[in-house]
């Protein structure tokens, strides 16, 4: 039955993750570390992803800006722009948005690069020469996409909110002064702690998924292309479904 | 170590110094059974070639003599360690005394020629002064006639040269075992004798013992100093290439007639 075969690799999946996440931290984390390719890591993870999360985050603050004045106009209430935009950037657009553009890029590129690794035996060769494929290759990729994209999600944030700025002067003239100083009014540490805190999971799930995907790649191109795509697909689902947990656990302590 | 029951015993050889050991190995991928109760001795400065046919255990061997499979049962013993009961900073150790070449070359396509020969070097020798490590390099890259390719990234190299580069990765830290997988696969007669003749040359020159997987029989003819078949998981049948060519069997036979 299609169902229970459905169901039963939906297990047989989440248990190799969870093994393979089990290795990461027993192989990867014990030392001596991989310092110099963590180094290049962080580099092209969260130096070379820049560009592209600025662009988007720009485009989304302006966007998000000009879709919400015509509703706020309408009800009166066009002086509260900053605060909802600002809030909205800051608590669930920006870190969502930045982790699914940033697991569209890194999470694919780690999936194809890992995979491609894989299926020519280089994985093989790095373990025949005397280094620890968990440690150089997944420990590296998971730490540097777990301590980036909080730094990537704070920049692009920032960059959201000038968007946003531009956006409000397109109909009315603000000064930047007074956009930020009504944004900052109303953002506080309860806004920004837990937005940044589950980047640091969102982006442990990307560096996760693309090394375990990689890792698992079949025989063939195809293989390399199916990895690349399924870790982008889970990754964004796991950034959601880490999302819907946070909201939760944050209402919970009532921090919201 | 017993013979195994099936083994066609073709010509005997004098007792010398084991390299390798490998006694009742079995290895098994969910209910495919690749290795049953599988034997081989290789000696010292011995060539062995390991014929079969396509998905009969041959690379899962070599890959389980160097501890990138683990056996389900049995020991290997490579110069005087059982790899099976190695740890991880064991199996390390031991990788130093062996290479491996793979059938795909498996060079690091995001690092030039040097990396690729002073990646090796410097996972396991983390000492090694630079002028040290530049020296091996050129004498690696001049072993195999391809010292102007030093900065050169592997996409910009020919299948014969990407060979010889695998080759010298693979000698760099001058093993004394050396396991190859199907060396000569993939290239034109012409640069498959050149890579037989360069593994004749670097075998003199480093005293090396070496399992090689090869479907070349000239490549067979030309480096084996003994021939085993390997069928049905087992150790089927073991001698010198000719007189495995003179045998009657008609397993061993296919093999010499194709």
């Amino acid at each position: 039955m299609p169902l229970l075969t459905n169901t039963r690799e939906f297990f047989d999946e989440t248990g190799s993750i969870t093994k393979f996440t089990g290795r990461f931290f027993s192989h990867g984390m014990k030392p001596k570390y991989e310092l110099n390719e963590l180094m290049a890591q962080c580099y092209i993870i969260g130096y070379k992803s820049l560009p592209l999360v600025g662009l988007t985050g720009f485009i989304m603050g302006l966007v998000l800006t000009m879709q919400l004045r015509p509703s706020l106009v309408s009800y009166g209430v066009e002086s509260q722009l900053p605060v909802m935009v600002g809030i909205a950037i800051v608590r669930e657009i920006g870190p969502v948005i930045t982790a699914l553009i940033f697991a569209g890029k890194i999470g694919s590129s780690i999936g194809a690069e890992l995979g491609s690794m894989k299926v020519t035996e280089q994985i093989d060769a790095m373990e025949v020469s005397g280094t620890n494929p968990t440690k150089y290759l997944v420990a590296t990729r998971v730490i540097a996409t777990t301590l980036m994209l909080p730094i990537l999600t704070i920049l692009g944030d920032a960059i959201s909110l000038f968007g946003a700025y531009i956006g409000v002067n397109i109909n009315s003239v603000t000064s930047i002064r007074f956009f930020f100083n009504q944004v900052f009014h109303s953002i506080g540490y309860s806004d920004v702690m837990p937005a940044v805190i589950k980047t640091i999971f969102f982006g442990f799930a990307v560096g996760i998924i693309g090394c375990y995907k990689g890792f698992n790649s079949t025989k063939g191109t195809r293989g390399v292309g199916s990895s690349a795509n399924s870790a982008v697909v889970l990754a964004s689902v796991l950034i959601f479904v880490i999302d819907l947990l946070a909201v939760q656990f944050t209402n919970s302590l009532g921090l919201n | 170590m017993s013979t195994p029951e099936k083994t066609v015993s073709v010509k005997k050889e004098e007792p010398k110094v084991a390299a390798i050991t490998i006694s009742h190995v079995y290895k098994r991928f969910g209910p495919n059974v690749v290795l049953k109760d599988f034997n081989l001795v290789v000696n010292k400065e011995e060539n062995v070639v390991i014929l079969g046919k396509s998905g009969s255990g041959k690379s899962v061997l070599i890959k389980c003599i160097i501890g990138l499979l683990k056996a389900d049962k049995g020991s290997i013993n490579v110069l005087g360690d059982d790899v099976t009961k190695l740890s991880d900073d064991g199996l390390a150790k031991i990788r130093t005394k062996i290479g491996f070449l793979f059938q795909g070359n498996a060079l690091y396509d995001s690092m030039t020629v040097r990396e690729n020969l002073e990646f090796p070097l410097r996972r396991h020798w983390t000492d090694l002064a630079p002028s040290k490590v530049n020296a091996m390099v050129k004498e690696a890259l001049e072993n195999v006639g391809l010292a102007h390719t030093t900065e050169m990234m592997p996409e910009e190299l020919s299948g014969g040269m990407l060979k010889r580069i695998a080759l010298a990765r693979t000698m760099i830290l001058k093993p004394e075992i050396i396991l190859y997988d199907e060396p000569t696969t993939g290239l034109d007669p012409v640069t498959a004798r050149e890579i037989d003749q360069l593994i004749l040359t670097l075998q003199k020159k480093y005293h090396t013992s070496s399992i090689i997987i090869s479907h070349d029989m000239n490549c067979v003819k030309n480096i084996s100093d003994r021939v085993v078949l390997l069928f049905e998981g087992k150790c089927y049948a073991d001698g010198t290439y000719q007189s495995l060519e003179n045998s009657a069997d008609k397993n061993i036979k296919q093999f010499f007639e194709s």
